[in-house]
C-alpha cells in the first residue's frame, strides 16, 4: 500500500520542530525513525496532513553521559544504543532489551525515543525505562523542557505525557553500574510483538539478590512495574526456590490483553513464570 | 520389485548429480522479471475496492467520485460488467447434483466475504487509483455472516447465496464395499474389538507465496496477452477465454518469473479477469497487484476442515476399518478446484496400512469467508494427519508402541504392487527401509531414554516423540481417473524438443516452474539421455505462445509426468535421428547403438556420427534418406499410467515447556522415498520448504475469523509465519524404491514434505503430555492451547483463543513519533 | 513534491518525489531498480532489504525523502564486473533460493549480518535473519549459504 498524500518538513533544530509543531496543531505528526508509523501510514490507519521528520537534527542522537546520568538523544537508533559501551556498562538491562527488540533491519532505523512515544504495550523499550527509572525529556512550545518519570511518562496504550506541540529529545538514564540484567521475551514466531516480557535488574550481593527492579511488557495499557515482585527478592538467594515465591506476585494488579496469543489469564500466569527466568536469568549473568 | 530403467548406464552422469541450479544467475542479482516489475507504454495501474463486510446485499454503489479524481482513467463497479465478467470457472463437478451458485469477479448485487471485490479504479499510478478507492460510496444492507461449518448445514441457517436451497454444495461418498475395493464399514464396527474415534480440525492457512499476486492485461486486436503470477499459464488461456467469449487463440498467456505458489495460484482469479476487464474496455494495458493484506483476506486459503474419524482394530492391534466424516469449509465460491480439494485427499486416508474396509463422506459447506482451494498437498496433508494421528490414538489405546502397530499394519515390501482398501495400487514402496533409517536417524531409543528420564524427574520441560511413515498420491494424474472423478480436464503433459543446427537443444516443456528448478532438473535428464553438456540445452516454458501446449505445474506432477513427457519426446528425437545417422554411416539402423550422444556401427569402431553432427546434416537437408522430413523435432503428450505414490518415514521430537506451553522441535528426521532421485540438492530444498510449512500448521499458523466475519489475521504481524529462528536444522535422508510406473523411475517430492510432517510434530506434542491424560490439542499448537491442555490435565478443553488481535500501529490522532 | 539526492548501487540521482514516496517504490519505479521487491505491508518480510550507509534497512519502511544524501546499495549492485559478491555465490552453491522473491533481501540481510558478526553460530544467523521470511527452503540451505559466506563451513 501506499500512504495518503502529506506535505512533509524536515527541520534542522529542535526549535524548528517546535515552531512547526505549533503552527500544525494535530494535523501534524512527528517522524522519528518511523518503524511503526510507516505501516500506519501505508495501510492508511491515519492519514496526517503534515509529516515532521526530525531525522535531520544531530543533537538528538547523541549518547553522553552527564553525572549520575546517562543522557540518550531520542533519536539515537536502537542500534546505536545496543552498541554503546556506557549503555552497555551504565543500563545494561536497556543493552539486554535491545538485543530483543524486533530485528536488526528495524533496529538500524528505528530509534528509542520514537518507539517509547509510540507507547504500544506490547513494545519493549518501556519495561525497561521503567524499571531503570528512566526519565524523560520533553520540550514544548518555545522550547521549554520539563522532566517526566517513566512512571508518569506512559497514560495509556499509544499515549505518552507527551502533549500537542510537544518533542520527547532525550531520556535520562540514573546510572545502574555494576547491576546485572535480563530481558526475558515471551513470542511464538521471532518476528512478532511480546505476548509479555518481563525486564529485571538486580544488583548482586555474592548470592543475594540485594536490589532489583522488575517491568513488565504488554501486562496492562502501559507498561508496568513489579514493585511487589522487587520487594520481595530483596535478600533471597538467586536461586530457583529463593526466586519462585516472589516471582508469583508479578501479576498483581494487571490488567493485560486477550487475543489470539492468549487471554489476560494465560498472560498472568506467564508472567509469573518469566519474572522468575528473567530474575534468575539477571542474577546469574 | 525391479525399475524400469532404461537409462544406458554408461551415460548416466546427470542424473542422480547435486548440480547448481542454472535458474539463479537471474534471481541472486536481482533481473528478475515478476509480473510487478513489467512496465507497458500507456499502462493503467488498478486498485480495488473491497467489501468490509463479510455478507450483505450492496443497495447502492456510486463510482462516480473516483472518475474525478487527478489522474483517475475510469472507475468500474459490478454493474459496468455485469453482462460480460460470466462466472469464475470451476473444474470440479464432484457429483452430478453440486450446487455452484455462480462466482462473479465483481461482486454485482452482493457480497459473500470480507474482501469480495466490489469496484476497480485505473489510474496513471498505483497512488492515485488508491487514492480514489476513498471516494466511492458503497452502502451495504448487512445479512447474518454465517461462520460455523455445522451451524451452516442446520435447518434455518441463514444462506450464503440466494439463489440455493442449503449451504451444501454436495456430498460425496465412496463405501469400500458398493465400490468392490474392500469390506463393508458396517461389519467393521459392529465386529471391531477396539474403537477410537477422534475429531480433529484442519484449520484454515493461507498459502502465503512470498510474491503477492500480480496480473498486466495488454490488448491485442481481438484478444489479449496476459502476464500473471500464475502457477497455471495454460489453464489461464483456456479458462480466460471461457469465461469472457475471447477465442482462446486470441488469448496468449505467460507466467514470467513467478515467486512460489503452493497451490495458491492454481486458480483463475478475479483480479486477473478483472484485469483483462478493464484493459479490453480501456484498450490500454493494466496492472494490478495486489497488497499483502489483500493476499490474505482475497487470495484463496487452504485446509478447513472438521475430520471425524473412527478406526476399528482387533486387540492385537490388527486395523479393520476406517470411517471418514468430513465436512469441509468451500468458503463463499467455487474456485477452480474447490469442491475437490477434499478428494484429493479422500482416497488416501488408509495411508500405508492394510485396512479391510473403508468409507468416507464428505460436505461440501459454503461459508462467508475467502473460497478456499488447492494449498500444498490439497487433501493430502489432511487426511494423512487424521489417518497418522489416529494411529498414534489407537497404539495409546492399544498400550502399543506406535512405531510397532505402524509395522503390523503396514504394506510389506514384497507386497507391491498393492491395491488399497481405496482402489490405487501403489506401485511399489518400503516402509520398513525407510522406517529403520529414519529411526537410526533420529536416534530414537536415546530420545525415548531421554523422554524416560525427564518424565521420571518430572522436569518441567517434558520431551515427545512423534512417527509420520506417510504415502501420498501425486503425480496429478492420469486422464481416464479424472475423468471417473469427473474432474474437467486430463491429467497428460506434454513436452517438444527442438534440435538447433549447432547442436544445441530446445525443451519445450507444458509445466509450469516458480521455484522448483525444472529448468536444472529437466536439462540433466536430457542430457543424459541425449548425451548433450547440461549447458547446452535450453528449457522453455510459461508462455502460450512458445510452449503451447500444457496442464502445468500442481500436485507434485511436475517430474513424473512433464518429465516422462520430455522423456518420451527426447526419444523420439533419437529415433529420427537413428534413421539419419545410418544413412550417413552406410549402415543398417539396426546396426547402430546411441551412447554418450554418438552413434556408431556396432563392432566397429571409429565410425560414428554425433548428434549435432547430424542436427546439422538435417539442417542443411543436402542428403537425408529418401522421403524424410528435414527436423528432428519431436513432440510427446504423455498421459501417466498411474499416480505417484512416494513416501517416508518422518519422526520428530519435540520439548514442551509445561509452565508456558511452548513448543520447540528438538530433533526432527526424516527419510523420504521419491524413486530415482534426479538431483538430490532440489530434492532436499522441496523437502526442507515442505517441512517448513507442515511445520507451520502445527505450531504456528491459522487464519482465523471474528464474530462478525472479519479476517483478523490480516498482515503478516497476525499471520504468522515462521522465520529463521522458528525451525530446526532437519535430518534429511533417503531410500530409493523406484517407480515402476514411469522409465525414470521417479515420484514426485514437491509435496511430500508438506503431507508428512503436521502428523509427526502433534504426535510428538501429545506424545509429550499423554501421562497428563491428553488426547490432542488443536493446531497450531500454541503455546496458549499447550498451557491450557495441560492445566485441565486431560479434559481436553482446550478453550478457544479471542478471535482478535493487538493492534500494533496507532489508528489515533495520538502522539506516535 | 521535494528534491532529493541520493547514491544507488554508486550512481548519482537527483529527482523530485512526492514526500510519500516509500524508498522501495522509489528504487523500483523512478529509477529502475527493480531487483528490490515488496512482500508486505507491515515490515514483516524483509524482501525489500538494501543496505542505507552500509547498514541494512527495509526499503518499504522508509520515505524517499529519508535517504536524501545517503547511499543505498541494492542486490543489483553487489556483483562487480560480472564477478558474483561471495554472498550471492554462496546462496546459488547452497541452494538457497527457489522461486528467488525474498532472495534479494535475504542476501542483503545477511550481508549486513556477516559485517555486524564475522563468525556467526549457526543460531546466531538464524536470529539475525529473524527480520526476513522465506516460504520455500525452511531456511536451512540460507543459513548453510551464510555460513560459506563467513568462511565457518562444516564439511
Amino acid at each position: 500500500m501506499i500512504p495518503a498524500p502529506f506535505d512533509y518538513l524536515a527541520p534542522e533544530s529542535v526549535e524548528e520542530v517546535l515552531a512547526a509543531l505549533a503552527e500544525s496543531g494535530d494535523d501534524a505528526k512527528v517522524l522519528a525513525g518511523g518503524q511503526s508509523l510507516l505501516p500506519v501510514l501505508r495501510l492508511r490507519l491515519n492519514a496526517p496532513e503534515k509529516i515532521i521528520d526530525i531525522g535531520r537534527i544531530p543533537a538528538l542522537r547523541e549518547i553522553h553521559e552527564d553525572g549520575e546520568y546517562l543522557a540518550i538523544g531520542a533519536m539515537a537508533t536502537h542500534d546505536d544504543v545496543l552498541h554503546n559501551a556506557l549503555v552497555t556498562e551504565h543500563a545494561l538491562l536497556l543493552h539486554k532489551t535491545l538485543v530483543e527488540v524486533a530485528d536488526p533491519q528495524i533496529r538500524h532505523r528505528g530509534t528509542v525515543g520514537g518507539a517509547l512515544v509510540h507507547a504500544d504495550p506490547a513494545g519493549d523499550l518501556g519495561a525497561a525505562a521503567l524499571a531503570l527509572d528512566a526519565e524523560l525529556v520533553i520540550a514544548g512550545p518555545g522550547g521549554a523542557t520539563r522532566t517526566v518519570a517513566a512512571k508518569d511518562f506512559f497514560v495509556d496504550i499509544f499515549e505518552t505525557a507527551v502533549q500537542d506541540g510537544e518533542l520527547l529529545t532525550q531520556i535520562r538514564i540514573p546510572k545502574h553500574t555494576g547491576w546485572r540484567a535480563h530481558y526475558e521475551k515471551f513470542v511464538r514466531v521471532a518476528h512478532q510483538w511480546a505476548i509479555v516480557a518481563v525486564a529485571a535488574t538486580v544488583r548482586m550481593d555474592g548470592g543475594t539478590i540485594s536490589e532489583a527492579r522488575v517491568a513488565l511488557t504488554n501486562m496492562g495499557s502501559t507498561p508496568v512495574r513489579a514493585a511487589s515482585v522487587e520487594r520481595a527478592l530483596v535478600g533471597k538467594p538467586a536461586t530457583d526456590d529463593g526466586v519462585r515465591e516472589a516471582a508469583t506476585l508479578a501479576a498483581e494488579g494487571t490488567s493485560p490483553p486477550s487475543d489470539l496469543n492468549g487471554d489476560a489469564a494465560y498472560r498472568k500466569h506467564l508472567a509469573g513464570v518469566l519474572t522468575r527466568r528473567a530474575v534468575l536469568a539477571a542474577a546469574g549473568e | 520389485m525391479t525399475a524400469t530403467d532404461e537409462r544406458p548406464a554408461e551415460q548416466a552422469h546427470e542424473i542422480g548429480t547435486s548440480r547448481t541450479r542454472k535458474e539463479d544467475q537471474h534471481l541472486i542479482t536481482g533481473h528478475s522479471t515478476w509480473v510487478d516489475n513489467m512496465v507497458l507504454p500507456g499502462m493503467v495501474h488498478l486498485a480495488i475496492l473491497r467489501s468490509p463486510m463479510a455478507h450483505a446485499k450492496i443497495t447502492s454503489i456510486d463510482a462516480s467520485g473516483a472518475r474525478k479524481y487527478p489522474g483517475v482513467v475510469a472507475a468500474f463497479t459490478g454493474a459496468d460488467f455485469a453482462d460480460t465478467q460470466g462466472n469464475l470457472p470451476c473444474a470440479w463437478p464432484v457429483t452430478p447434483d453440486m450446487v455452484n451458485p455462480g462466482a462473479p469477479s465483481l461482486a454485482v448485487e452482493q457480497v459473500n466475504f470480507a474482501g469480495d471485490a466490489v469496484a476497480v479504479v485505473a489510474a496513471r499510478t498505483k497512488a492515485e487509483a488508491v487514492d480514489a478507492l476513498e471516494s466511492i460510496e458503497v452502502e451495504y444492507d448487512p445479512l447474518p455472516p454465517v461462520l460455523d461449518l455445522e451451524a451452516a448445514l442446520a435447518d434455518g441457517s441463514t444462506l450464503v447465496h440466494p439463489n440455493t436451497t442449503s449451504n451444501k454444495c454436495y456430498t460425496w461418498v465412496f463405501d469400500s464395499a458398493d465400490a468392490g475395493s474392500g469390506a463393508s464399514m458396517d461389519d467393521a464396527r459392529r465386529d471391531a474389538e477396539v474403537t477410537v474415534t477422534r475429531r480433529f480440525i484442519q484449520q484454515r492457512l493461507s498459502p502465503s507465496y512470498m510474491e503477492p499476486r500480480s496480473t498486466l492485461v495488454q490488448p491485442v486486436d481481438q484478444g489479449v496477452t496476459i502476464w500473471s503470477s500464475t502457477q497455471i499459464p495454460h489453464i489461464l488461456r483456456t479458462m480466460l477465454a471461457l469465461t469472457l467469449g475471447i477465442p482462446e487463440h486470441k488469448v496468449r498467456a505467460i507466467a514470467p518469473d513467478v515467486g512460489g505458489g503452493f497451490g495458491g495460484k492454481i486458480t483463475i482469479t478475479p483480479e486477473e479477469v478483472i484485469t483483462t476487464l478493464v484493459a479490453r474496455r480501456l484498450g490500454k494495458p493494466a496492472k494490478y497487484t495486489e497488497t499483502r493484506s489483500e493476499t490474505l483476506e482475497a487470495a484463496h486459503h487452504g485446509r478447513a476442515q472438521i475430520q471425524d474419524i473412527t478406526i476399528t482394530a482387533k486387540q492385537d492391534g490388527t486395523v479393520t476399518g476406517l470411517d471418514v466424516h468430513l465436512t469441509a469449509d468451500l468458503g463463499a465460491y467455487l474456485r477452480l478446484i474447490t469442491p475437490g480439494i477434499p478428494l484429493l485427499g479422500a482416497f488416501m486416508y488408509p495411508g500405508i496400512y492394510k485396512f479391510p474396509a473403508y468409507h468416507l463422506s464428505c460436505d461440501g459447506v459454503f461459508t462467508t469467508k475467502v473460497p478456499t482451494d488447492a494449498y500444498r498437498g490439497a487433501g493430502r496433508p489432511e487426511a494423512t494427519f487424521a489417518i497418522e494421528r489416529i494411529m498414534d490414538e489407537l497404539a495409546a489405546e492399544l498400550k502399543m508402541d506406535p512405531l510397532a502397530l505402524r509395522r503390523k499394519n503396514w504394506i510389506a515390501h514384497e507386497e507391491f504392487p498393492f491395491t488399497t482398501v481405496a482402489g490405487l495400487t501403489y506401485d511399489t514402496g518400503n516402509y520398513e527401509a525407510a522406517t529403520d533409517k529414519a529411526v537410526e536417524l533420529v536416534g530414537w531409543e536415546d530420545l525415548r531414554a531421554e523422554q524416560a528420564r525427564r518424565r521420571e524427574a518430572k522436569d518441567p520441560v517434558q520431551l515427545g516423540l512423534g512417527v509420520s511413515t506417510f504415502t501420498e498420491m501425486c503425480g496429478i494424474a492420469p486422464s481416464r481417473v479424472l475423468g471417473s472423478l469427473s474432474f474437467g480436464s486430463g491429467g497428460w503433459e506434454n513436452a517438444s524438443i527442438r534440435m538447433l543446427p549447432t547442436g544445441k537443444v530446445e525443451v519445450v516443456t507444458g509445466i509450469s516452474p516458480h521455484g522448483q528448478g525444472h529448468e536444472t532438473g529437466f536439462s540433466q535428464i536430457v542430457a543424459d539421455r541425449l548425451g548433450i553438456p547440461f549447458d547446452d540445452i535450453e528449457i522453455i516454458h510459461g508462455d502460450t505462445q512458445s510452449s503451447p501446449k500444457g496442464l502445468d505445474t500442481y500436485g507434485s506432477r511436475s517430474l513424473s509426468v512433464g518429465g516422462i513427457a520430455v522423456v518420451k519426446a527426447v526419444d523420439k528425437v533419437i529415433e529420427k535421428a537413428r534413421r539419419v545417422a545410418a544413412h550417413m554411416l552406410e549402415a543398417s539402423q539396426d546396426d547402430l547403438e546411441f551412447e554418450a550422444g554418438s552413434f556408431s556401427v556396432k563392432g566397429a569402431p571409429g565410425s560414428s556420427v554425433s548428434l549435432p553432427e547430424i542436427a546439422f546434416a538435417v539442417f542443411v537437408a543436402h542428403d537425408l534418406p529418401d522421403g524424410m522430413e528435414p527436423s528432428l523435432n519431436s513432440e510427446a503428450t504423455y498421459d501417466p499410467v498411474n499416480f505417484s505414490f512416494p513416501h517416508g518415514t518422518h519422526l520428530c521430537a519435540t520439548e514442551v515447556d509445561t509452565e508456558t506451553g511452548r513448543v520447540k522441535i528438538l530433533k526432527y528426521a526424516c527419510v523420504d522415498d521419491v524413486g530415482t532421485p534426479i538431483n538430490p540438492l532440489l530434492i532436499d530444498g522441496q523437502v526442507h520448504g515442505g517441512l517448513a510449512q507442515g511445520i507451520a500448521q502445527a505450531l504456528y499458523e491459522e487464519a482465523v475469523y471474528d464474530d462478525a466475519g472479519n479476517l483478523v489475521t490480516g498482515t503478516f504481524v497476525d499471520y504468522t509465519l515462521p522465520a529463521a529462528p522458528d525451525l530446526p536444522n532437519f535430518l534429511t535422508d533417503r531410500t530409493v524404491t523406484p517407480s515402476t510406473d514411469n522409465p525414470l523411475g521417479v515420484k514426485g517430492v514437491g509435496e511430500a514434505g508438506t503431507i508428512a510432517s503436521t502428523p509427526a510434530v502433534v504426535n510428538a506434542i501429545v506424545d509429550a503430555l499423554r501421562p497428563l491424560g491428553i488426547n490432542n490439542i488443536q493446531m497450531p499448537c500454541t503455546p496458549e492451547r499447550v498451557w491450557r491442555a495441560i492445566q485441565s490435565s486431560g479434559a481436553n478443553d482446550q478453550g478457544s483463543a479471542a478471535a482478535s488481535t493487538q493492534e500494533h500501529f496507532d489508528s489515533t490522532e495520538g502522539d506516535a513519533q | 513534491m521535494t528534491r532529493i539526492s541520493v547514491q544507488v548501487d554508486g550512481d548519482h540521482y537527483t529527482d523530485e518525489v512526492e514526500p510519500r514516496t516509500l524508498l522501495v517504490h522509489y528504487l523500483r519505479e523512478r529509477i529502475g531498480k527493480t531487483g528490490t521487491v515488496v512482500g508486505c505491508d507491515t515490515s514483516n518480510c524483509g524482501a525489500c532489504t538494501v543496505l542505507l550507509d552500509g547498514k541494512s534497512v527495509k526499503s518499504c519502511n522508509m520515505l524517499a525523502v529519508q535517504a536524501d544524501g545517503h547511499e543505498v546499495t541494492t542486490v543489483e549492485g553487489l556483483a562487480i564486473d560480472g564477478t558474483l559478491h561471495p554472498m550471492q555465490q554462496a546462496f546459488h552453491d547452497k541452494h538457497a533460493l527457489q522461486c528467488g522473491y525474498c532472495t534479494p533481501g535475504m542476501i542483503m540481510a545477511s550481508i549486513d549480518l556477516l559485517n555486524d558478526n564475522p563468525h556467526p553460530s549457526e543460531d546466531e544467523i538464524r536470529v539475525g535473519l529473524e527480520g526476513n521470511l522465506c516460504r520455500c527452503t525452511g531456511y536451512q540451505n540460507i543459513v548453510k549459504a551464510v555460513q560459506q559466506a563467513a568462511g565457518s563451513e562444516q564439511s
